[in-house]
């Protein structure tokens, strides 16, 4: 079963994601910023990151470019998932390594169609 | 909604718009024409028949476009796509190497992302096709769809389903609430209104043809009838992409499968009078279940 670790600072937006993320075969760990997110991800790299991108203590795209200069830290699929819905955001976030992005609100058509992309489905 | 006018709609669509309803779907029916006489300011379907009896030619073509399912996003089922990059693209480069030219026809275009996902598949294959004329037309029933795909702008919600999001930064510009494709873009494809129903001799030889996911709100006469006249419509050497759920197996013989390439067909130059071919009566009808 591949692993997906959800990053929000929201536990009603976690739990949406967890259950549609289980609904597509993933086991899901959770974590409520991009610190807590880091700790995990040493503890075991998952195979895909939902990634929030505001979020207090570390934001994403902080955790983002931490997470990719961790030692295979370039393996796991990164999927924002954020309010942020401009062209200078969605640039960044490319830039900075990110695989795909979804633009809130989501809906279980779009984590799909999205995760599908990157190739974890 | 009485049986007599459920009947009526049933008739009028098959004649209209080819749809063919099974006896059970005055659910599908009700659901999208209520609203529909609602709009019109009718009370209720039987009001909506009347109307439609007594000649309102308006109100006809809005119950057909109601009744049109325009469900489509972005490389829907990506391996068509696929397919059009790896194999049907190379190899009509090659065939038409000399004249640089290609022509290709999206025969139930909806909202416009399947022509918009070709052109950007297209434009993505960059310097290899510089220099070549490209023609890509989209056609449809509903003129309301029509008038979607030529303005190019979806919302949120469309541009997330199907579209890489590279494509998206690349291809597409936010307006508001919206994201528009680029000028570029749009500028490759022409929209007509056409109903498969009819003639479309008058629209050329196409070297291919996308006919995704529309055969399947027809009846297996129609079906081979609409075939027949696409392998007219297509260069010898031309491709049909069909959707996944469609086949011309048991249909016609005027296309064959692709030997590797499933949902793409091609002409069948050898198909031979069903008198030379003993048997091919018989597999026509034994196959006429849908595949579905």
């Amino acid at each position: 079963m591949k692993t997906c670790l959800v990053v929000d600072d929201s536990s009603v937006i976690r739990k949406v994601a967890r259950r549609i993320l289980e609904g597509l075969d993933f086991e899901i760990t959770e974590a409520e910023d991009g610190e807590k997110a880091l700790e995990v991800c040493k503890r075991g790299l998952p195979d895909a990151v939902l990634l929030d991108w505001n979020m207090p203590v570390m934001d994403g795209y902080e955790f983002l470019r931490n997470l990719r200069r961790m030692p295979g830290g370039d393996v796991p699929k990164v999927v924002f998932c954020t309010t942020e819905n401009d062209v200078a955001h969605i640039a960044r976030a490319l830039h900075a390594g990110a695989n795909e992005y979804i633009m809130k609100p989501f809906d279980k058509e779009i984590v799909s169609a999205k995760f599908h992309e990157v190739g974890l489905i | 909604m009485t049986p007599v006018d459920y009947e009526f709609l049933r008739k009028f669509l098959k004649e209209r718009s080819g749809l063919d309803l099974s006896a059970d779907k005055q659910y599908l029916v009700e659901s999208r024409l209520i609203p529909l006489a609602r709009k019109s300011n009718l009370a209720g379907i039987d009001e909506l028949v009347q109307k439609i009896k007594s000649g309102a030619a308006g109100l006809a073509s809005e119950v057909v476009e109601a009744m049109t399912t325009n469900e489509t996003f972005f490389f829907r089922d990506k391996i068509p796509f696929d397919h059009l990059r790896e194999a049907i693209i190379p190899e009509l480069m090659q065939a038409r190497a000399g004249r640089r030219s290609l022509r290709i026809w999206c025969a139930a275009a909806s909202t416009g992302q399947e022509p918009y996902s070709i052109a950007m598949c297209l434009k993505e294959m960059g310097a290899a096709l510089a220099g070549w004329r490209i023609e890509i037309i989209g056609t449809d029933i509903s003129q309301q769809v029509l008038e979607k795909s030529k303005s190019g702008i979806y919302s949120q919600f469309e541009v997330q389903r199907g579209l890489p999001i590279q494509l998206l930064v690349k291809y597409f510009k936010q307006v508001g609430e919206m994201w528009q494709i680029s000028p570029e873009i749009r500028s490759m494809i022409q929209y007509r209104p056409l109903n498969l129903l009819q003639d479309f001799g008058s629209m050329g030889k196409f070297d291919l043809i996308f006919c995704r996911n529309v055969l399947i709100y027809f009846d297996q006469d129609m079906k081979t009838q609409i075939f027949g006249r696409l392998a007219k419509a297509m260069e010898p050497d031309g491709f049909l992409a069909l959707g996944a759920a469609e086949t011309v197996v048991g249909l016609t013989d005027a296309f064959k499968p692709h030997p590797d390439r499933r949902g793409v067909y091609r002409p069948n130059l050898l198909r031979a009078s069903p008198s030379i071919v003993p048997g091919m009566q018989q597999p026509l009808k034994a196959a006429a279940s849908p595949a579905r």
